[in-house]
């Protein structure tokens, strides 16, 4: 249409000239000209001159700038400037301690490492930068005529460049030509987006029709476009050819820098944006800087540090105001004058004193902690990065590490929020079951395959483990170079893979299709529901070879038949064949576009056509049509559609039935089947679309090809069908469905074939009429999908409603008039579009439903409860409904089946308020008051079974809140957490959440997410960390203390955000029980060193001002004071600081509850520095003291006495550093001795150097006669011991009679292995049963599906042989599983009644007109149990099957709820609490769903009681 | 971040399985418990107990002497003299008689040592010139900055040597008479020399260059200089008695220049000279006294003047204090290992498999 538009807007070409003119002065838009019409002119001429070139350069600095540049950057930081201050207070004469220059060496040191790292990353970023710039690429040549390689920096705005397949593209190019028949491009934006599935990119529209290869040097257009911006998906401007016609141009015809070609054999395209202008250079942000939770509060030490520092200062400057004052005017012959040779008052003095003090007590604000602890970090992100157990051999991924300055906090998380899908589940969408009009075929063989997958992990795992290597792929090389391109994204993502062996064969068969897993695509078909696919089909074969009107056909088997082509049909799968991967697979070619105008609709739909029942065209017309245009000719002209549509309709008669039926024979044979359409290779845009055409496949009938208006379709006996394919309404989040209007070639009906979330969907189906059979077979179907969609819902799948709609010519008319209106509307176009897709979408007729499991990852339950033993509170906030909500988080362990859930579902502010403040009474009424102790005794010996905190409660936030974490669920939903999210009611909810031990939150938006997050760090001052794989993640992982994007299939923006990157959640558990608690504890322990080390040797100075009248000499000389810190103790600490364990990283995964120490941050408390800082001045004092007696009266001098002193002071310090070395490697050995023989080295060389440079401090030969003097060595034996005693009798006192539970971890690595894991294992038996060594049966379901699935056969077996009644089929299993209920249930006779409603029967007492429901009292009222059997029920529900089942049914009711039940506030009702409680009291632990203020209206307070008393077990 | 280069392939990326890089190091981890540091604290309170012992009874061996000579026998009177400034150049000479009630075995240290003399001041002890002192004529000439306010006296002559330091030198000179049992009285000799450390007196200070033999040599050496402010003579007249020991290599001035760590300290003055008798085996019983030129006021700052006569050990003078730590430290061990094992006892034996 824009097209259109633009065309009748024709401009002159002076005109052009002038607002190209105008345009670039105005510079708002970006115009530009093919570079080989200015070949000749030199540089100046060039109109594209001012556009950046393609030569990248990510590095900051260059060779002149670096200086400057850098010093600039490092001065933002105050320590910096501070220290820089001091150096310069030293070339004040009056005040000046040390050497000036000298005093310069720090601060220069310190500003020169940090330059160092910078240059070195610098000198990386530029490496890197000049392997892009130097790859190659194919750029046309005005002199050569033809296309010669060129480097990537030599590509200008406006070169032509030449693209072959799995190219990457070096700039952001426009699209001209493709070797593709459709004039299309494939692209893999992997490194962009991290989507790996195949993006379309479209020719212009103005070459689109060139038949002939496209020549360059007969282009002769401009374009005009916006600026660069970064917005990906976004590109607008105009063609402007030499005749003055405009084209449109969007961003479907630009292709991204970065990007690869696939599928295309070769592309021709003009670059627009080159080097950092393109999109991809604009989007890439560097990496993020936040603050730590240590590092605040190091900050506040520091602060402390200070003010420490300023007492001292003062100190000493009253004390030599006074030390003068006392000689009163008579001043001794020490006492130097001023240079003047005044005297200077004591005041004055003592001011000039306070200046000096704090340049000699400079050293305790610790100068190098910073560049330390950076150096520290940087080590620890390498450790990190290298770890193999965070590498994922599937993805060649491992995790990254975006934020360089926060590994600590990893330690220190309480809270995790976590998406669901793709996050907690793999995204990997695996055809579970269907049912289709009514009756539901339950794939069991299907489920053993995936079973089977998930054992071959288990077992591969186990290999893996034993250090097996593994064969090395086949690389592919573009993928390398892709990553050199975006280096920030280098993170890429691939299909998940059930199976690593099977990842490695399906990524060999399937290089870059995404979604195409075996185990995706390998779906066994139900044998039953295979049987009808081949009984419909050749039914199909023989009515058509009879030509028998289709309709005829019973109306079950017309479904299935429909059902099947609906899966195949409605999508936007592409196909594409991997032996050809530059050529599609083209059955036949069609040049047809969708319905675009009336007229074409009345020339397509003439009567003649639509009863002649055929539609497909042949190739040959194809051909002819085509070569009718292959005139070579680059004259832009769009070709005629006219001309086109009466030649096909000439043509189409002449065509006959036979080769629209028959050009592949009917094939039964399995295997051969396999082993043609096998090759296939489907490309879809979401997991569930490939799901289902895989699973299609399974039942023969399968995709081969799709065009723009066509999509063609083979099916057993039948051959290859075309449907010509007239609209295609997409997936829309509001609408939650998607659409095709087709013709069906069989039956020649203008079909709507809808798919689409049930909830939707099922309100959209017709309503059947009553009165005859059919409409009670549509009931009867429209019942029973529902039933069966709430049983998919209860397993976890995600289910899908299938639907078709058959439209006459008339209706189709109808409502295609309006919607080509709204097609070609200017404004509100999406909206009216949306309203013409709601028009279209309404009155359908259900097919069936199918169920597609989206798979756990693996090692999501262990992950979790490890997680969760670690004390941390994990949030699922999720999308998803709420049902299939929950059975993940029971399948993942989040619920456990014997914990009670609170659900909260509000529709008002009022109600939501009311609920929470229900919730909360109910906490305390049931928790605090009645049964703490034994809630407490049953948590703890279940919880804590490995007495590692004999004392506290194993809730994190325990001493934060009086809310202990009880065994509660609590399931809100994201209308509900809308109100509680509200300012009056926030903290009511908090009060909820914090105290049940996990909250899914449902069907919340990206923005809740956030809100959510943002409320629990803000308000219960806890760390957060997020962790999410999609875009509506961001949000979330932005706010969070700490963001983790899980590198997956939905693409980079959550992975962008975040501050790691992991390739699987699983990796979660090690990052932060072991990384983070390293990490943690490390910098912790550095820190506190840190402080201890310089306050150590500061007080060792501070001492001897008592002895030198205050007057701030140093008997440590000059240099051994600057470089004390910066050399001769750094490399100790910074080794320890890297590289210590304090509990080896088996014993920090397999007890969790060491994680705690880094949440109450044990090792790092306020007391603890204030604890060093004492113990600081206790061993100054020690190693001042001694020597002091040592010498004193005797005739030493300053130095010979002061070096011993700073002997002393290294042994010491190093000592204590070696007490809390937890582990001593080789590197520890050598960084001691290191920084031994490195302070005698230098002390030796400096001490002889020179006697007269280092003025004013001559310590001459002193170090070397030290080395004569026997008392020397005597003190360094002796003053270390003392000064370290009481520390050592501490820590041994504190390891033998309080151990800490790290200490208690460390003791249990020293034990033999075997010990060890006989220990852990009893302890994790004690623990409870979520350890389980194998991952159960189909992780997705409950874990003990064995009770389940043999009443599914049970219940198959019937429905086999009573085909087409499944009312009683679905009778019995109703029965079975009330009776189960019924026994289980400990509520006994008075509730019985209630308890028998169950999730089927429920659905029944809204509509009773269904012969089972009637049945069903009966039944259930012979399932009563007697109350007697209490005891006996007790013991049942222990049982963990038992439990699970009523889980499992207890999920059941929400759904329905959600769709028919309204609750709301009812007055009156309060009392239901107390019932709660008292069924609580009779069950402790056993009551699955409270919903204690669950009210409803009064005509559904008997369903809504139903519910809850039936589900509480 | 780290990206290999090199290989390409599929898992280009996969971290190397060393040790290093994996964390897993061997490493040997100590665990701070009751049993296992108890070893370590008897092992270390036996030692310093049996260090303590020997070095006690070396210690008990030495002997010292210490006489306070501010105001003792006659040098009341000099003491009077010394507090007005006005007096300085007037010579006062006073003797202090003692008795050496045990004999000084072997070598016999002959210290003069001040009481409250702040020699480790800041500004006092940056107030040297060095360079001036290895005889750098640039620096004899304009002496360092440092010097200031002693760099130039009221002339503008430079000052050799320069600064506080050498202003404020000791001038008291002692002779020590030893009063024999027949009333004879001998002095007693005094090494005047080998009292610096080689490198002071070889390296760090030299006179400037001269003319060895030439008439005057030390004057001309440091002509335009003048002596510091408060000296009597110039530095190249400081020993009257051997002309070698003059100018910046002076052994008073040496000693002098080394400064004292605390402000109580003593200076080596002599050693005794055990060539003749009776001082061959050291002092002897008897009679002393000591003939003092009393130059150096210390009514300023309150400052006591005595000397010291000691032997010393291997480990340096008398001294009681190291052997002392040494026992008190051995003796604090022992009682932490005590109880340490009550601990161990108590709780230490089970408490190793507490976990259970």
């Amino acid at each position: 249409m824009a097209r259109e538009a633009e065309e009748t807007g024709m401009v002159t070409g002076s005109k052009v000239k002038k607002q190209r003119k105008k345009k670039v002065k105005e510079n708002k838009t970006r115009i530009v000209h093919a570079n080989i019409l200015y070949d000749h002119a030199k540089g100046e001429e060039n109109p594209n001159r001012h556009y950046a070139n393609n030569k990248i350069k990510t590095t900051k600095y260059t060779l002149l700038s670096f200086l400057p540049k850098n010093l600039f950057e490092q001065f933002h930081r105050f320590a910096n400037v501070y220290f820089v201050f001091i150096a310069l207070l030293n070339f004040v004469p009056v005040v000046n301690a040390f050497q000036p220059e000298l005093a310069l060496a720090p601060v220069v040191f310190i500003l020169s490492v940090t330059a160092i790292k910078d240059l070195w990353e610098d000198y990386r970023r530029h490496r890197s930068d000049k392997e892009i710039n130097h790859m190659d690429c194919l750029v046309y040549s005005r002199l050569e005529r033809r296309y010669v390689e060129r480097y990537w920096k030599e590509v200008r705005v406006g070169d032509f460049i030449r693209l072959r397949c799995n190219e990457i593209l070096p700039a952001d190019v426009l699209l001209l030509s493709s070797s593709d028949p459709d004039r299309l491009c494939h692209i893999e934006t992997a490194t962009l987006d991290g989507e790996t599935n195949l993006k379309q990119r479209q020719v212009v529209r103005s070459f689109f029709d060139l038949d002939c290869d496209f020549d360059p040097s007969k282009y002769n257009s401009i374009i005009e476009c916006e600026k660069p911006n970064n917005d990906l998906n976004r590109f607008r401007g105009y063609i402007i050819h030499r005749n003055g016609r405009r084209d449109g141009l969007y961003k479907e015809n630009l292709l991204l820098r970065g990007c690869t070609i696939r599928n295309t054999e070769e592309a021709v395209g003009i670059v627009i944006y080159a080097g950092h202008e393109t999109k991809a250079m604009l989007n890439n942000n560097g990496p993020r800087y936040k603050r730590s939770k240590l590092e605040r509060q190091m900050n506040v030490d520091v602060f402390w540090c200070v003010i420490i520092l300023l007492v001292m200062c003062l100190f000493a400057a009253v004390g030599h105001g006074l030390w003068m004052f006392q000689y009163g005017d008579k001043r001794p012959v020490f006492d130097v004058l001023s240079p003047e040779g005044t005297d200077l008052s004591p005041i004055l003095s003592a001011i000039y004193l306070f200046l000096t003090m704090i340049i000699v007590f400079q050293v305790l604000i610790p100068i190098s902690l910073f560049v330390s602890i950076e150096i520290v970090k940087i080590c620890q992100v390498y450790f990190i990065h290298q770890d193999m157990d965070l590498y994922d051999e599937e993805t060649d991924s491992h995790l990254q590490c975006r934020a360089l300055n926060i590994t600590e906090d990893l330690g220190q998380m309480q809270y995790i929020f976590s998406d669901k899908t793709g996050t907690l589940t793999e995204n990997k969408m695996v055809f579970r079951r269907c049912t289709v009009a009514g009756v539901e075929y339950s794939h069991d063989a299907n489920a053993r395959r995936l079973a089977m997958y998930q054992e071959m992990d288990s077992e591969e795992e186990e290999c893996m483990s034993h250090g097996g290597t593994l064969t090395r792929r086949d690389s592919v090389t573009s993928h390398q170079s892709a990553r050199v391109v975006l280096r920030s994204q280098s993170t890429k993502s691939h299909r998940r893979t059930g199976s690593r062996a099977e990842a490695k064969r399906a990524s060999i068969l399937s290089k870059h299709t995404a979604f195409s897993s075996p185990m995706e695509k390998d779906i066994t078909p139900d044998p039953q529901l295979l049987d009808k696919v081949n009984e419909c089909s050749s039914q199909l074969d023989f009515m058509r070879f009879h030509s028998q009107p289709m309709s005829q056909l019973p109306s079950d088997l017309s479904d299935i038949i429909d059902f099947f082509i609906a899966l195949t049909i409605c999508n936007t799968v592409v196909v594409s064949s991997p032996n050809q991967p530059r050529q599609k697979v083209r059955m036949r070619f069609e040049l047809k576009s969708p319905v675009k105008t009336i007229e074409d609709f009345i020339k397509r739909f003439t009567p003649s056509r639509l009863t002649s029942g055929s539609n497909s065209s042949s190739s040959s017309s194809l051909i002819t049509n085509r070569s009718s245009n292959r005139g070579c000719s680059s004259v832009l002209s769009s070709p005629s559609a006219e001309s086109t549509l009466t030649k096909l309709d000439e043509e189409r008669p002449a065509r006959g039935l036979e080769h629209a039926f028959s050009p592949v024979p009917p094939n039964y044979e399995g295997k051969t089947w396999a082993a043609e359409e096998g090759e296939l290779r489907y490309e879809a845009e979401s997991p569930d679309e490939a799901a289902l055409v895989y699973a299609a496949r399974a039942y023969k009938c399968s995709l081969v090809g799709r065009l723009p208006d066509q999509v063609t379709v083979e099916l057993p006996h039948l051959g290859k069908l075309s449907f010509e394919l007239l609209h295609t309404l997409g997936f829309d989040s509001t609408r939650k469905r998607m659409s095709v209007v087709v013709r069906h070639p069989l039956t020649d009906q203008i079909t709507v074939y809808t798919k689409g979330a049930d909830s939707v969907i099922m309100d959209l189906i017709k309503p059947p009429s009553t009165d005859n059979s059919k409409g009670k077979r549509q009931r009867k179907i429209v019942y029973r999908t529902q039933n069966y969609l709430n049983l998919y819902a209860a397993d976890g799948l995600r289910t899908l409603c299938i639907a078709k709609k058959i439209l006459t010519k008339e209706e189709y008319a109808c409502w295609l008039q309006r919607h080509l209106e709204a097609e070609t509307a200017i404004q509100g176009r999406e909206e009216l579009l949306f309203e013409s897709a709601l028009r279209l979408e309404t009155n359908l007729q259900l097919l069936g439903a199918t169920g597609i499991e989206d798979r756990l990852q693996d090692g999501v339950p262990e992950t979790i409860a490890s997680l969760r033993k670690a004390g941390l509170q994990i949030w699922v906030l999720t999308g998803d409904k709420q049902e299939t909500a929950i059975n993940i988080a029971y399948a993942c362990k989040l619920l456990e089946p014997e914990e009670e859930i609170l659900t909260l579902n509000a529709d008002s502010q009022e109600a939501c308020a009311l609920l929470l403040e229900e919730s909360l009474h109910y906490i305390q009424a049931k928790f605090l008051c009645t049964s703490t102790d034994q809630a407490a005794k049953t948590f703890h010996s279940e919880f804590a079974a490995f007495d590692i905190y004999p004392s506290s409660p194993p809730s994190s936030s325990s001493h934060t809140s009086p809310f202990t974490v009880h065994r509660l669920g609590l399931v809100i939903d994201g209308r509900t957490l809308a109100y509680a999210l509200d300012k009056n009611l926030e903290d009511k909810f908090l009060a909820v959440a914090r105290s049940c031990r996990s909250v899914l939150c449902c069907r919340s938006t990206p923005l809740q997410k956030s809100m959510v997050v943002k409320l629990v760090r803000n308000k219960l001052k806890v760390m957060t960390l997020a962790i999410g794989d999609g875009a509506n993640d961001v949000s979330m992982i932005q706010v969070a203390d700490v963001g983790v994007g899980i590198s997956g299939q939905e693409g980079m923006q959550a992975v962008m955000a975040s501050d790691f990157a992991l390739p699987r959640f699983q990796y979660l558990q090690k990052l932060l029980l072991v990384h983070g608690h390293w990490c943690y504890s490390r910098l912790a322990n550095m820190i506190l060193y840190f402080f201890y080390k310089n306050a150590m040797f500061v007080a060792l100075i501070f001492w001897y001002q008592f002895y030198c009248g205050f007057s701030g000499s140093a008997m440590i000389d000059q240099w051994y004071l600057i470089f004390f810190n910066l050399m001769f103790s750094a490399f100790p600490q910074l080794i320890t600081g890297t590289l210590d364990k304090d509990v080896s990283a088996e014993t920090l995964q397999q007890l969790p509850q060491l994680y705690m120490n880094g949440q109450n941050s044990e090792e790092y408390k306020p007391y603890m520095f204030w604890m060093n800082m004492i113990d600081a001045f206790y061993q100054s004092l020690v190693c001042f003291f001694l020597p002091y007696f040592a010498y004193a009266d005797s005739d030493v001098d300053l130095f010979t006495w002061g070096t011993p002193i700073t002997t002393l002071a290294l042994f010491t310090i190093l000592l204590h550093l070696g007490i809390e070395t937890k582990t001593w490697t080789w590197m520890n050995w050598a960084s001691i001795t290191f920084s031994i023989a490195l302070f005698f080295t230098v002390a030796l060389c400096y001490n002889a150097s020179c006697p007269t440079c280092y003025s004013p401090s001559n310590p001459y030969w002193t170090m070397q006669r030290l080395l004569q003097d026997p008392l020397f060595y005597m003190l360094c034996v002796i003053t270390p011991l003392a000064a370290l005693l009481p520390r050592y009798f501490y820590r041994a006192c504190q390891g033998t009679l309080f151990p800490s539970p790290v200490q208690v971890g460390r003791q249990l690595d020293k034990l033999p292995s075997e010990t060890r894991r006989n220990i852990l294992s009893l302890s994790r038996v004690k623990v409870g049963a979520q350890l389980g060594p194998k991952p159960p049966f189909l992780s997705l379901l409950k874990p003990f599906p064995k009770d389940y699935n043999h009443k599914d056969q049970k219940s198959f077996s019937n429905s086999k042989t009573a085909q087409g009644c499944q009312g009683p089929v679905l009778q019995m299993d109703n029965v079975g599983k009330s009776h189960q209920k019924g026994q289980s249930s400990p509520l006994g006779v008075t509730h019985s009644k209630k308890g028998l409603s169950d999730p089927y029967t429920f659905v029944s007492t809204e509509i009773d007109t269904l012969p089972y429901t009637k049945e069903a009292p009966g039944h259930t009222g012979e399932s009563q149990p007697p109350s007697t059997k209490d005891s006996d029920c007790l013991d049942k529900t222990l049982d963990p099957s038992d439990l699970s089942l009523s889980s499992w049914i207890t999920s059941t009711p929400l759904l329905t709820q959600g769709d028919s039940v309204q609750v709301t506030l009812p007055p009156a009702g309060g009392s239901q609490c107390v019932t709660y409680k008292r069924n609580s009291e009779e069950t402790p632990g056993l009551d699955h769903t409270v919903r204690p203020t669950r009210r409803t209206e009064e005509q559904l307070a008997n369903c809504s009681k139903d519910h809850s008393l039936q589900t509480t077990l | 971040m780290a990206k290999e280069k090199a290989n390409s392939g599929p898992l280009a990326r996969r971290p190397d399985n060393s040790a290093f890089k994996q964390q897993r190091l061997p490493a040997w981890s100590p665990m701070l418990t009751a049993n296992t540091v108890l070893p370590f604290f008897y092992c270390m309170a036996v030692l310093c107990m049996l260090l303590g012992v020997w070095l006690l009874v070396t210690v008990q061996n030495t002997q010292e002497l210490k006489l306070d000579y501010t105001e003792a026998g006659t040098c009341n009177a000099c003491f009077a003299k010394r507090e007005n400034a006005s007096n300085a150049l007037q010579p006062c000479n006073c003797t202090v008689v003692f008795p050496i009630e045990k004999a000084f075995k072997g070598n016999v240290f002959f210290y003069y040592g001040l009481r409250n003399f702040h020699q480790n001041l800041r500004r006092y002890m940056d107030s040297r010139d060095d360079a001036q002192m290895v005889g750098r004529k640039k620096n004899l000439k304009s002496p360092s900055t440092y010097c200031e306010p002693f760099e130039k006296d009221e002339n503008g002559l430079p000052i050799a040597p320069c600064g506080a330091v050498a202003n404020s030198i000791f001038n008291d000179s002692f002779t020590l008479v030893y009063h024999g049992s027949k009333g004879s009285t001998i002095h007693v000799p005094l090494y005047r020399s080998g009292l610096t450390w080689y490198t002071d007196k070889n390296i760090k200070y030299r006179n400037p260059k001269f003319v060895v033999g030439a008439l005057q040599e030390y004057p001309n050496a440091f002509a335009g200089t003048a002596k510091p402010l408060y000296w009597h003579k110039p530095v190249y007249e400081l020993d009257p008695h051997n002309p070698d020991n003059n100018g910046f290599i002076n052994e008073d001035l040496i000693v002098w220049m080394r400064e004292a760590a605390f402000p109580n300290f003593k200076k080596l003055y002599g050693i005794l000279n055990r060539v003749s008798e009776p001082f061959t085996e050291g002092l002897p019983v008897g009679n002393y006294s000591i003939e003092i030129s009393y130059n150096f006021p210390v009514q300023y700052f309150r400052g006591r003047k005595e000397v010291v006569l000691t032997t010393v050990t291997w480990f340096g003078g008398q001294n009681h204090f190291l052997p002392i730590a040494y026992l008190v430290t051995g003796g604090l061990i022992l009682l932490l290992a005590v109880i340490l094992t009550v601990i161990w006892w108590k709780f230490g034996k089970d408490g190793k498999n507490m976990k259970e």
